[in-house]
Order: C-alpha cells, then structure tokens, then sequence
C-alpha cells in the first residue's frame, strides 16, 4: 500500500499550497472588505456605443 | 485612477455557449439509448446490436460526453465569460482561448471515435486512451495557463469569490487527472494502469470523487457565486460566508475519495478517513447551497418572473440534497445496502440532470439575450423548458432510488432457514424493468426540454446583433505596469514572488511523482502471495476483451465481507488477489451479478452460449448479446509487448517469457475449445475445435474461468468455522 503514501504527500502538498494562497490572500488584504465585491459585481462596465462588427459577420481582425 | 478602453472577448464565449448546448443534447441522446437498452434489452440491444454501439461501450460515452462535453464547456463558457468581467481585463491571450476551444473539441471527438471502438482504460471517467490522456492534459494546463495570466493582468485588485473556484479547479483537476493516467502504452491505443488492485482502486477513486469535486462542484459553484446575484441583481447573501465555505470545502473534499471503496479490500483506516471527512462535507456544501439560496431572500417575486432564476433554484435545491445524500450514502450502514445499486446512479443524476444541468440552462438563457444585445426570443417556452425539465428529474430520479432500494434489500434478504430468499441474480434484476421503462421516459423529457432550449437559444441569437468584442471602459484601481500584449509570459509571472513560488510547487509535484510513482508501485507489486499467480497469456488478453467490451460496467468484482455476499458469491475478496491487475476491475455498478468468484462455477460451454445469447441460457436476462467474439479472430499480435510490459510493471513472468506466450495461449485455447466441442456436439456436430479455438471468445472464457480461484484453493471452511466459532 506505499501508493497510501504517495497520496498522503500529494494530497498534504496541494493542501499546502491552498493553505499558502490562503495566507497571501489574508496578508494581501483580499479579506479586508467582505461586503463591498460583493455589490460591487453588479455594476456592469459602461459600454462603449460603439459597434465593432456586424451581426453574424464572421472575421474578426484586431 | 484612469480610465481605459477593454475590449471583452465575446466570440470565444459564443462558442464554448454553443458547443455547450450541442454536445449536451448528444451526450444526453447517448444516456437516452442505454436508457433504453436496458429497458428494453431484446430490442434495442439484441436486434438493433452491433458492437459498436453495445452498451458497455456506450456507457462511457455518456459519463464522458456529459461530464467533460458538456459540462466542461460549461465550465468554459462561464469563466471566460465572468473571468474578464470580474477581472476587467480581455483574456490574456486570445490564442490559448481559442487553443483551449478548438483543443477542447478535438479531443470530445476523438472521444466520440475511440469509446465505441472499445478503446478504453476501464477506468471510471478516465476511460480515454494514453494518447488522448496527454491531450487532456495539455489543453487543461493551456486553460489553466490563459487564466493565471489573465489574473496577472487583472484591473481590479480583489479577486472575487467565483475566480478563488475556478483556481482551485484548474489546479486539483490537473494534479489529479495526471496522477491517475500514469499508463504504460502497449499500442497506440493500448495501455496498462501503472498501480495494480488495491493501488489501483485507491488512486483512481482518489480522482473519481475529485472529478465530481473539482470538475463538478467548485467550478460550477464559482458559475453560481456570478450568475446568481447578477440575474437577480442582489448581492450574494453573505461574501463572508462565502470564503470561509471555500476554503473548507477544497481542504475537506480531496480526503473523501475512499467512501467509494467501502467494505472492500482497502485498509480499514483508509476507509474510516473517507467516511470522517465526508461527513465534514455537509458543513461547506450547504454553506454554499444556503448562500445562493438566500441570495433571493427578499427576491422571490423575481423568481417567479424569470426563468433563469428558476432554473438556478433548482439547481441550487439539486446541489444541497445531492451534498446531503453523498455523506450519507458513505456512511458504512447505508453504503452496504446502496452500494452496486441503481440508487448510486440516481444520486449522481440528482447532482447531474439537477445542479449542473439546471444551472446550465439558467447560464445560457441568461448569457444569450446579453451576448446578442436583445430579448429572449421566447419567454414562455423557456418557462416551460423549465417545467419539463423539472419533471423529467423527477422522473428519472425515483424509479431509480426505488429500484436501488428494492434490489438491495432483495440482496440482502434471507429466509428463516438462513438461506437467501433470491438466490438467482436474476429475480432482483426482472423486478427492476418498470423502473427502468420510467427512468427512460423522464430521460426522454428533459431531452425534450433541452432541444426547446436549444430552438429558443437559436431564434433569440437570430434575432439579435453579435460583435465579437465588447468594448467597454473601466476604471483600473490598480497601479501596477500593465500590458496585454508584447511580453514574455515569463515576465509576468517572475514579477510576482508569490507566483513564481505557486508555479515552481506545480512542477516540482509533477517532475517528483514521475519519478517516484512508478518505482514505488513496482516495488509493492513484487510482493508475492503464494497462491496468486499472474494471468496466463490466454487469459490476459481475454481480460483485455473484458475491458474493451466495458463488462466491468456491470460486472463487479468484489465480493464485500457481509454474509448476504458471501452467502450468494462465495469466500470474500483480499486485497492480495488482485496485486497483478493492470488495470483493477472491481466496478462500481452491479446491473449484473458480481464475477469475482465465478472461475469454475459453469462449464465452458454454458459461457459460450451465454455470450452469444444471454437470454437463451437465462430467461429474462439484460445482458446483451456478444455474437461478434464469437467470430473474430483474437488478436495475438500485441502478446508479446503487453507480457514485457507486465514485466516492467512487476508481474513476475519468467525471464524470456514472451517468446514461449503465444504457444501457451494456443494450447490453453485449444483446451477449452475442445471442451466446449465436447459439450455441444450433440446439436451441432460438424465444428471443429480449429475453428472456434482461436476466436476472441475463448480468451474472455478463459478470463472467466480464472476469476478468484486463486483463493479458492485456500481451505476457506476453516478460516469460516474458526469465524463462527469465535463468534459464539
């Protein structure tokens, strides 16, 4: 059963690594404010009245 | 503060909506068909029969159609779509986007192709091929790659919840799917599992529950934390609630792979860790389940005026009773009496037809007016979309909890005497035919209501004006130098200490497991247990017949240490039996009975009938017909190869053994062959033991004859009355 032990590590390792994303987004200041991202999702980006293709225009070059 | 001009890549979003909607419909006509093939065995699997489309075939086809088509380009399609949004930025790179799609589909089809010709690892949603494994791969960590970019390059400097999801998402996806196809190759389209049983069993449970966790939930609960509070236009009920519930749920979910495996031979204490952190599950699931629920608190009137918050409902309803059932389907009680039956597959088409599909449809009837910049073209026929598809769940998911619930208490029950009141298999599988006739029609509804979805996505995307990009402007809250464009990914990456850390773990973790892995299942492989010797030739490539025909679908080969099992199967299984099985084949399903104990309870020429017609040797039998191993030749050509890749992997096959494989195989054919002869010659007398000896059929006979008899050598009387005895 030594595969037991490869998946304890692996798993231990992956665990590691959310706990560290943890911590940056705790030390970043991701959690400061948890009540604001929240609304602020609902704002949609102001659209620019500008219409780059025609319906069903198939090519798009940028 | 500035203000810029973001151009939102809109096209790719169309696409991944597109091919949603269309592998959807063709993985659910695929479920549809061996729906039907199981209700109606003697027409839609015996007259109707041709291999390809036989249902041990077509089975994977559906998970796989279903899980990586059309959820995946689920998945797909709502990140890219909320990614650049919540990110207020374009995609990182619009190669990779459309990389990623075009890849994405490439691999479906090949999908489509390969599964039907019984290419297949057997293993339960990794059944793809070596070839096709790295391709998955790839395209996975391009996917993977776009984003993190993207969320380099982001505008806005917290990350909101959903992208936390989709993270976690792309990364345990990739570990686990690389870490369960380790394979050696034999062809092209031919491999062997690195682990053998046990080892097996263990890690590609490990990525079975994780599939469900990590392609599934989170990715889906990342969709829901976006599209929820936007259709309803409130914010989600608690952001708090929100973190906290994501953090706990990825740390618990990759502990609970064992519940699968209960009551077999895995370790006791590997089972009990499953168990334990399945329960812990509840807590985080309904944390989710309750959020998006309470989203709407205040909001119901507004459910009853929009389908696509009906939809989401659903789903969200679907999601808290599956998250519920699954912990309690692990724990060991309710497991022995569920497990094998269909009330697995009904739980799994709760979460499925329920939370995924229903939040599917929510998603596309809430993108498509936006992407098209026009209203729905038809709002009453996505309410009744709605109302069929809610009844077709319904439908589908009772007839099937009452049949896995009527067949396992007839497993279970036993006469006065102590004998068991159903015997044959059989009985527990006749009585289970209107529920199958059900589940079939409620299948058949919520196809209906996906096509009247599909129509309405249509009409809805005629009507309206598409641009590619949507141009739009955003403040950036964040300082940092920024480009989308001209520069080294690397650069990006470097910039960030953090990162770069991040990046360094995954390749570490996947340059390691290369290395260890195999030498650590080679090592336990060795391990010798004197009655168990590996598979003689004939029986290798029967056992691969077996494979490719998908019999482990249905078949299961594991009989569980309660007395109702081994009453009616035979001694229970050992971990040790199975250290020279590449792949494992213990199953998860059994539609048939269990096989591990079969060797030596028919004769040869009883299975030979059988095969060809099941249901002229057993009345009433599901099983389909498998006219055409009894015609095609086997093929040695591979023999060779597959015995020095055994090797490798550590069956202990004498030195130089390939090259004495084939003789081998002839002469055991040739034995059964002239047995079968024997048997059948009063009927048909003019066959010959040539003409049938080298047929793909005496490989799977041979297989069948072998199963558990290894231990059966084993004085098991004793080892039962010392039990008994003990017991008093």
């Amino acid at each position: 059963m030594e595969i037991i032990y490869v998946m304890l590590v692996v798993s231990l390792i992956l665990a590691l690594l959310f706990l560290v994303s943890f911590i940056w987004a705790n030390k970043s200041g991701q959690y400061e404010d948890d009540v604001t991202p929240g609304i602020r999702i609902l704002y949609d980006d102001e659209v620019k009245e500008k219409v780059e293709a025609k319906p069903n225009e198939k090519s798009n070059k940028e | 503060m500035e203000v810029i001009e973001v151009k939102y890549d809109n096209r790719i979003v169309k696409y991944f909506a597109y091919a949603t909607i269309f592998w959807g419909i063709i993985g659910m006509i695929v479920g549809l068909t061996a729906a039907l093939q199981l209700a109606f065995p003697n027409f839609f699997n015996d007259y109707l029969g041709y291999k390809y489309l036989s249902y041990g075939r077509i089975r994977p086809l559906h998970t796989n159609a279903v899980i990586f088509a059309f959820v995946g380009n689920g998945i797909f399609t709502g990140v890219y779509y909320s990614m650049q949004r919540l990110l207020k930025t374009r995609m990182w790179s619009d190669k990779l986007s459309y990389l990623n799609f075009w890849g994405w589909q490439l691999i479906i089809v090949s999908a489509v192709i390969t599964l039907p010709m019984g290419f297949t690892s057997s293993k339960e949603y990794a059944e793809l091929e070596w070839p096709i494994d790295i391709a998955i791969a790839l395209m996975w960590v391009v996917f993977g790659w776009n984003m993190m970019a993207t969320l380099l390059v982001r505008r806005v400097k917290h990350i909101y919840t959903a992208i936390w999801f989709y993270i976690a998402t792309f990364v345990t996806v990739a570990v686990l799917h690389i870490f369960n196809s380790f394979e050696v190759p034999v062809h092209f389209m031919k491999s062997y599992s690195w682990y053998s049983g046990v080892q097996d069993a263990l890690v590609q449970w490990w990525y079975g529950h994780n599939a469900v966790a990590f392609f599934l939930t989170t990715p889906y609960l990342g969709l829901m934390y976006y599209f929820v509070p936007k259709a309803a236009n409130r914010p989600i009920y608690s952001y708090k609630l929100s973190i906290i519930h994501f953090w706990a749920l990825i740390f618990i979910y990759i502990w609970a792979g064992p519940h699968h495996l209960l009551y077999s031979s895995l370790p006791d204490w590997a089972q009990s860790l499953g168990v334990v952190f399945s329960i812990m599950l509840i807590a985080p699931s309904w944390g989710g389940m309750l959020n998006g629920l309470l989203t709407l608190r205040g909001a119901w009137d507004k459910v009853r005026d929009s389908a696509v918050l009906k939809f989401f409902v659903v789903a969200l309803t679907a999601y808290g009773m599956a998250t519920f059932e699954g912990p309690m389907l692990s724990l060991k009680s309710i497991n022995s009496l569920t497990h094998f039956t269909d009330w697995t597959i009904a739980h799994v088409h709760v979460a499925g037809l329920g939370w995924n599909g229903m939040l599917t449809f929510g998603m596309m009837y809430y993108l498509f007016p936006k992407l098209f910049k026009v209203k729905l073209y038809s709002q009453s026929l996505a309410n009744a979309h709605f109302w069929i598809a809610t009844l077709g769940i319904i439908l589908w998911t009772i007839p099937m909890y009452w049949a896995g619930f009527s067949q396992g208490l007839m497993w279970q029950e036993f006469n006065a005497d102590g004998t068991l009141t159903n015997p044959d298999f059989l009985t527990t599988v006749t009585a289970l035919k209107p529920f199958y006739i059900m589940r079939t029609f409620g299948g058949l509804i919520y196809i209906i209501g996906a096509l009247l979805m599909g129509y309405n996505l249509i009409k809805t995307a005629k009507s309206g004006t598409f641009a590619n990009n949507e141009v739009v402007e955003v403040t950036s809250s964040l300082k940092t130098k920024h480009s989308d464009k001209g520069e080294y990914w690397h650069r990006v990456i470097e910039r960030k200490p953090m990162r770069l850390l991040l990046f360094s773990v995954i390749v570490i973790l996947i340059g390691g497991a290369v290395e260890i892995i195999p030498t650590m299942a080679v090592k336990s492989n060795i391990k010798k247990i004197t009655q168990v010797k590996p598979y003689s030739p004939l029986e290798l490539e029967g056992r691969d017949i077996y494979i490719r025909e998908g019999c482990v679908g249905c078949h299961s080969q594991m009989v569980r240490p309660l007395r109702f099992e081994t009453e009616r199967y035979g001694e229970y299984s050992k971990a040790g039996e199975f250290v020279y099985d590449h792949p494992f084949l213990w199953g998860s399903k059994r539609t048939g009975p269990d096989l591990a104990r079969e060797g030596g309870l028919r004769s040869d020429s009883w299975h030979y009938g059988h095969l060809i017609s099941p249901k002229d040797w057993s009345p009433g039998s599901i099983m389909p017909a498998y006219p055409w191993i009894a015609e095609e030749k086997l093929n040695t050509s591979h023999l060779k190869k597959k015995i020095r890749v055994l090797q490798g992997l550590g069956v202990p096959y004498p030195e130089g053994y390939d090259e004495q494989a084939l003789t081998d195989l002839n002469e055991q054919a040739r034995g059964i062959a002239a047995n079968i002869i024997k048997d059948l010659s009063k009927k048909e007398s003019d066959i010959q033991v040539s003409d049938i000896a080298n047929k793909e059929i005496i490989a799977l006979i041979s297989y069948l004859q072998r199963l558990g008899t290894d231990i059966k050598a084993v004085p098991a009387e004793i080892e039962d009355t010392e039990i008994e005895t003990s017991l008093k």
